[in-house]
């Protein structure tokens, strides 16, 4: 996967992942022209679309799109599956998620993405690791604002 | 933008009010954060925003540049600018606290600190040089959680130079007991391959224990690395096909814990990932193909959900079939397969239907048929999307007889796309089919005005290149060429009439270059009339000066008469103090010339076109540079295309075109191909010139060189026309007639599944039959061959006149096989100098006489071999054996010592030829020679060490070394003298690493006298190639699927021994004779031979009688050896 972009009804990006090294301006001209392209889609059509030498598959969430970008030879229902798996890990985690959990929390939504996705590439399919890597780091999280002493805490809890 | 901020809003006090869950986020309403986005969301117009997001920056830089700031603090402050950023504003002055803050803070900031080193960074920043030490630092940490976070931005990115810093904690990590960290550590593993492959080369077999990790997701990582190395090289890890074979079947059946299941799918990544690399390690490989057949079977029988995940595995699944070595079951299955797809409401299924269908219409053109009303039905479907795909699959069916309404399609696609990358793509489809089918000279110079108008200044700066080349060199006949021409002048005339201002630039250049060069051929069309129509295309202000300069040429080749010298005259006037030097120098170019008539004559003179200028188009004055730089090592020339095909390979599936009738059609693709009714003239026929390869990769690249290649494997292409002509002209007209059956019938025999629109309209059913015409339901054999058959208008002709031909060709072919050539060259030098004598001796000949009579003395010789075994003495370099020593005295002094040495030529190897045992190096006490034995599997060279001194020699040590040759000792032992008088013998098997027409052994004696110092002495031993030559026995089945896979090629005209009716047998019989090769089949004019470099390196060769020289053609999987093989095949032919 070369990239994944996460943007609103309105054309808010939301989320960006650039798996590819891409200056900053490049990057935007990017997210422009395809937020342009995939809004102006009508809801029947196909969730692919062909794009410079890409293929991007989107899908709408409610109100967010997700937006992914894939060689040619990718499999696109195999993405369109990645999207799907990511936002049920998001429902998971926030519980029914909606645009505004991503909007404010937006790191975390980094987070779990990092945990599925990593280098352009599935890591775990697994939904239960996923979320447990994640409330796992949660934890400390809640913890270290406890206790000053993060590490023992850490080991503690019996994550070595 | 109201309508978010209504909803915000009013989601936000219950939002505010839930209960955060445990697990979830709290909402950070009150946080700064919050605070800003509620501001943002209020505000109304973009320029508000960005005063507010600038007043933002600028509070966040105050803070994280003071010293006062906590991480903490610092935390929250990057999480603003991450967002600030990602609104489309630049933080770059964050960039450095980002780093500072995964350096320093707790975890917990670590965390953020690093996520914003991964958005704001790319692996190329300069600034992630200072994360090196952090990384190294949490990689070391006693906290998963850290080092997890230093793993997962290392597989992100990471500076490629600073990878063998932290390589070994990472490989460390391979090993650690959770799960987690093993997977991250295999998947940042995987980075470092992708952005330094050589980096990682020596954990390789440390992947392979990923690979059997118990933990499946562990597994899963690896093999994303698998699948990369594997494309790599397919043949490094056929071993374990039968290992992804076993995991598959181990996932379709259910073994995986339930944890992996979507969709209560067993983990269908996985399975699409094994599908992937089995289908790549199966490609043109039957007998690995064969063990992934069940499991094939198995995966498409289990995935029978309706949902999108089956789907995405079955797709993945028809694609590995129709990729590996075919099955005709499971083909049966997979079409059915893409029939579904095609067939479904779901429109994302049809569309990956519909790119099946695209991949694999070559090899089975049935299928299109069959669906050739939904294929209608798409093309007029509201999707773009859709449309473009279905036009992608008829580019690839297109032939002669559909072209017109398959063209037609294609440019009223054109003409409502509004993306320039789908326009500049297609324009150069259209041209290239115009080019190849065209019908009739108006529907060329038409669609080629569409293409032209449509595509106008984006598209791809070749085709109108190619389009005056073709227009100026000519087709078939004169009177052909002529109307072509004058119509184009017609239809450009007519054009400038209208409204050319709207023309784009190159289409205006186009035609100025047209009427320049040909407006003469309408008599009624006075020069004057036409330089008017121009002059008003340099008024128009849109026209581009580079248009200007065209016009103004093509105005110099014009000005005739009076009213055509005062335009001129004008025009020149205007020009002449122009800003822009080239359009003043074009038109005090046209001021003179208009004047001077004569002068004019000279200069530009009429059909100037058709008269081939002086220029040395094979560049022969650049062979002595060539040869130098390949000398000292340069890469061979390859030709763009063929470079385009070699990335196209890796990308792509393994597609043949779908016709190859280029207007280039070499001498592979002819007729005698087509008459033979074997594989090989088949698959010869596939795969074509390599300069017609270069189509596979046209649909997924922008490759609209199209047809116009100048330049093939053997030369000017231009050049090699003639023959071809003639070989066209003669097509037998039995073949043609399948091709034309199948046109009669299409429309009623064709469809032979009932097609799923229940009545289809009258207006589609004849779409149908006129796009699917010549579709016949045979097999593409004929396909392949009835495209070519047809008859094809824009096949250019030679432009230079026979006599000349012949020198011309034979300077192209030494050029453009460089390699070959150089070659050549090289070695007659050293023919010329030391190796005649060497191959005097060993020359093939006489190595073949040798191999059917034993030459060798064996039974009476005296000599006693001390089997030497044991520990090879390697202490220095490549190889060293001690010498055995040889108890027997020297016999017979007086015997010529070659025949005595012979004598000593251990028994194992007596019943094989041997060369002329030559001396290598002598001094006062030693004398060495050798001679090397050619075995059925291997090459042994023996040494002889003659101690020719009066006392023992001690420690004897024989070291050889090779650039192009693996040399290893067949038997060593420990001893190391030589008694007085006395001969050892050493062998070395020695196989071939690098192919080159000559390669050397270059070694070194070191031994020890009673008394005095320690001595040495080197020298080196020359064999020729074709020592390691070796017949290949094959079908010609097998030929032809093995000739389809290999990728290194040549291509040489022979001389033909000539003895008249059997000048092909006689030839081929002396090659074979010579060189020790196999002729695999002779039929009619063509003969397929094979040979192989000792075991495992073969090399095909396909020879074709043609216009009185032999056309050879050599493939093999080995680079340099169809060139080195090339040079042997001339020799022969030449000492003959």
């Amino acid at each position: 996967m070369q990239f994944m972009l996460l943007f609103s009804r309105q054309g808010k990006l939301r989320l960006q992942k650039w798996y590819v090294p891409l200056s900053d301006k490049e990057k935007k001209k990017i997210t422009r022209e395809l937020v342009q392209t995939v809004l102006a889609r009508k809801p029947k059509m196909c969730s692919f679309l062909e794009w410079r030498d890409l293929k991007i598959v989107y899908k709408r969430y409610a109100s967010l799109y997700f937006c992914c970008a894939i060689e040619d030879q990718d499999n696109e229902l195999i993405t369109l599956e990645i999207i799907h798996r990511y936002v049920e890990l998001l429902d998971k985690y926030f519980g029914s998620v909606c645009e505004l959990d991503i909007i404010f929390n937006f790191e975390k939504a980094y987070f779990i993405l990092d945990e599925f996705l990593l280098g352009g590439e599935a890591q775990e399919t697994s939904k239960k690791n996923v979320l447990k890597a994640i409330e796992q780091a949660d934890l400390l999280q809640e913890d270290a604002k406890d206790a000053e002493t993060p590490r023992s805490v850490l080991e503690e809890i019996g994550l070595t | 933008m109201s309508d978010v901020v209504e909803k915000t809003l009013t989601a936000l006090p219950s939002l505010l009010s839930l209960d955060s869950q445990p697990g979830s986020a709290k909402l950070s309403s009150t946080s700064k954060l919050g605070n800003l986005i509620r501001g943002i969301t209020e505000l109304t117009s973009k320029h508000e925003e960005e005063k507010l997001i600038q007043r933002e920056l600028a509070s966040i830089k105050e803070q994280v540049s003071s010293p006062n700031t906590s991480m903490r603090q610092m935390k929250e402050l990057m999480v603003r600018a991450i967002y600030c950023e990602m609104l489309g504003y630049e933080a770059s002055f964050s960039y450095i606290h980002a780093i500072k803050l995964a350096q320093q803070g707790t975890a917990l900031e670590k965390r953020v600190g690093y996520l914003a080193v991964s958005l704001f960074l790319n692996e190329s920043h300069e600034l992630l040089l200072l994360l090196v030490n952090t990384v190294l630092k949490d990689l070391q940490s006693t906290n998963l959680i850290e080092v997890c976070m230093a793993l997962t931005v290392v597989s992100q990115m990471f500076p490629k130079d600073m990878i063998p810093a932290i390589l070994p904690l990472v490989e460390e990590k391979l090993n650690h007991q959770k799960e987690i960290i093993r997977r991250k550590a295999v998947l940042a593993l995987y980075k470092f391959y992708l952005i330094a492959p050589n980096q990682v080369q020596h954990i390789h077999n440390k992947f392979r224990k990923a690979l059997c990790d118990k933990d499946p997701g562990v597994m899963t990582a690896s093999l994303h690395i698998y699948l990369q190395m594997i494309q790599e090289n397919p043949e490094g890890y056929k071993d374990l096909t039968a290992s992804f074979v076993t995991i598959l079947k181990q996932v379709v059946g259910g073994k995986l814990p339930m944890d992996f299941n979507y969709h209560s799918v067993p983990a269908p990544w996985l399975q699409i990932q094994l599908l992937r690399i089995l289908s790549v390690l199966g490609k043109n490989d039957q007998s690995t193909s064969e063990i992934m057949y069940d499991v094939l079977d198995e995966s498409l029988r289990r995935a029978e959900m309706n949902h999108n995940i089956t789907y995405a595995i079955l797709y993945e699944c028809v694609k590995c079939i129709y990729t590996i070595h075919p099955k005709s079951d499971l083909l049966e299955k997979a079409a059915k397969c893409i029939g579904n797809f095609v067939l479904s409401p779901k429109i994302n299924l049809k569309y990956l239907g519909l790119k099946a269908l695209t991949y694999v219409v070559q090899q089975d053109p049935k299928l299109a048929l069959q669906h050739q009303m939904t294929i209608i039905e798409c093309l007029d479907h509201p999707d773009l999307i859709i449309k473009r795909e279905t036009l992608e699959l008829l580019f690839r069916i297109t032939n002669a007889q559909n072209v017109t309404v398959i063209v037609e399609k294609m440019l009223d696609f054109l003409r409502v796309s509004t993306d320039d990358y789908t326009t500049i793509d297609l324009v150069g489809k259209v041209a290239e089919l115009a080019e190849k089918y065209a019908p009739d000279n108006e529907w060329f110079i038409e669609t080629m005005n569409t293409v032209f108008s449509v595509g106008g200044d984006m598209m791809q700066p070749d085709i109108p290149n190619s389009f005056l080349k073709l227009l100026s060199e000519g087709f078939d006949s004169v009177e052909e060429d002529r109307k072509l021409r004058l119509f184009a002048v017609d239809s450009y005339v007519s054009l400038l009439q209208g409204e050319p201002g709207k023309l784009p630039q190159r289409f205006l250049q186009v035609i100025s270059w047209v009427l320049g060069e040909y407006s003469h051929l309408r008599a009624e069309l006075q020069p004057s009339t036409v330089m008017r129509l121009l002059s008003k295309l340099l008024d128009t202000k849109n026209t581009s000066s580079e248009t200007k300069t065209w016009v103004l040429m093509t105005m110099t080749k014009l000005c005739e008469g009076a009213a055509g010298v005062s335009v001129a005259q004008e025009v020149s006037e205007a020009y002449s103090s122009s800003l822009d030097t080239v359009l003043r120098q074009r038109a005090q170019e046209l001021q003179h010339l208009s004047q001077d008539s004569e002068l004019r004559a000279r200069v530009v003179p009429r059909d100037a076109g058709l008269e081939p200028l002086e220029v040395d188009s094979s560049l022969s004055f650049l062979d002595g540079f060539v040869s130098e730089a390949l000398a000292a090592g340069a890469a061979p020339y390859k030709p763009p295309h063929q470079r385009q095909e070699e990335l196209a390979q890796a990308k792509a599936l393994s597609l043949e075109p779908y016709g190859l009738s280029l207007p280039i059609s070499i001498s592979s693709c002819s007729i005698a191909d087509r008459q033979s009714p074997t594989l090989l003239s088949m698959s010869s026929g596939l795969s074509g010139d390599s300069t017609d390869l270069s189509h596979k990769g046209g649909s997924t690249t922008l490759k609209l060189d199209g047809v116009k290649r100048v330049w093939g494997k053997e030369g000017y292409l231009a050049q090699r026309e003639p023959v071809e002509e003639t070989a066209q002209v003669e097509v037998p007209s039995p073949f043609r007639s399948p091709s034309q059956q199948a046109e009669a019938d299409s429309s009623h025999s064709q469809t032979p599944t009932p097609v799923p629109t229940p009545e289809p309209t009258q207006e589609k059913q004849q779409l149908a039959s006129s796009l699917f015409v010549g579709l016949s339901s045979q097999s593409s054999v004929c396909l392949m061959g009835k495209s070519e058959s047809a008859p094809q208008r824009f096949r250019r002709k030679a432009k230079s006149p026979s006599s000349s031909s012949g020198a011309s060709e034979q300077i192209s072919n030494s050029l453009v096989s460089a390699p070959s050539t150089v070659d050549n060259l090289l070695c007659d030098n050293l023919l010329d100098t030391n190796i005649t004598s060497e191959l005097a001796v060993s020359s093939p000949t006489q190595t073949s006489q040798l191999s059917q009579s034993l030459t060798t003395a064996n039974g009476t010789c005296d000599v006693e071999l001390t089997d030497t075994k044991g520990s090879n003495h390697s202490l220095i370099r490549d190889i060293s054996v001690a010498v055995a020593a040889d108890p027997t005295p020297h016999e017979d002094p007086d015997k010529p010592k070659d025949l005595c040495l012979s004598s000593h030529l251990p028994a194992e190897l007596s019943g094989f030829s041997h060369s002329e045992i030559t001396p290598l190096c002598s001094n006062q006490s030693l004398d060495l020679s050798a001679c090397h034995v050619q075995q059925k599997d291997s090459l042994v060279l023996v040494v002889f060490i003659y101690n020719s001194s009066d006392s023992d020699i001690q420690q004897i040590l024989l070291e050889l070394d090779s650039d192009d040759l693996e040399v290893s000792g067949v038997c060593g032992s420990p001893v190391q003298e030589v008694g007085s008088q006395s001969v050892a013998v050493c062998q070395f098997s020695l196989s071939v690493k690098r192919p080159s027409v000559h390669v050397e052994v270059s070694g070194m004696v070191s031994y020890q006298l009673p008394v005095g110092t320690p001595q040495s002495a080197q020298f080196s031993y020359n064999l020729p190639l074709t020592s390691f030559i070796r017949p290949l026995t094959l079908s010609t089945e097998e030929y032809g699927t093995m000739w389809l896979a290999f990728s290194h090629d040549t291509k040489q005209n022979l001389t033909l021994i000539n003895e008249g009716q059997e000048s092909l047998a006689a030839t081929l019989n002396v090659l074979k004779k010579k060189l020790q090769l196999h002729i695999v089949e002779i039929i009619g004019l063509e003969g397929i031979v094979a040979c192989r470099l000792l075991q495992d390196q073969p090399c095909l060769m396909h020879c074709r009688v043609h216009a009185g020289t032999l056309a050879v053609w050599l493939r093999s999987p080995v680079p340099d050896l169809p060139d080195c093989l090339m040079y042997y095949c001339q020799r022969a032919l030449q000492e003959h």
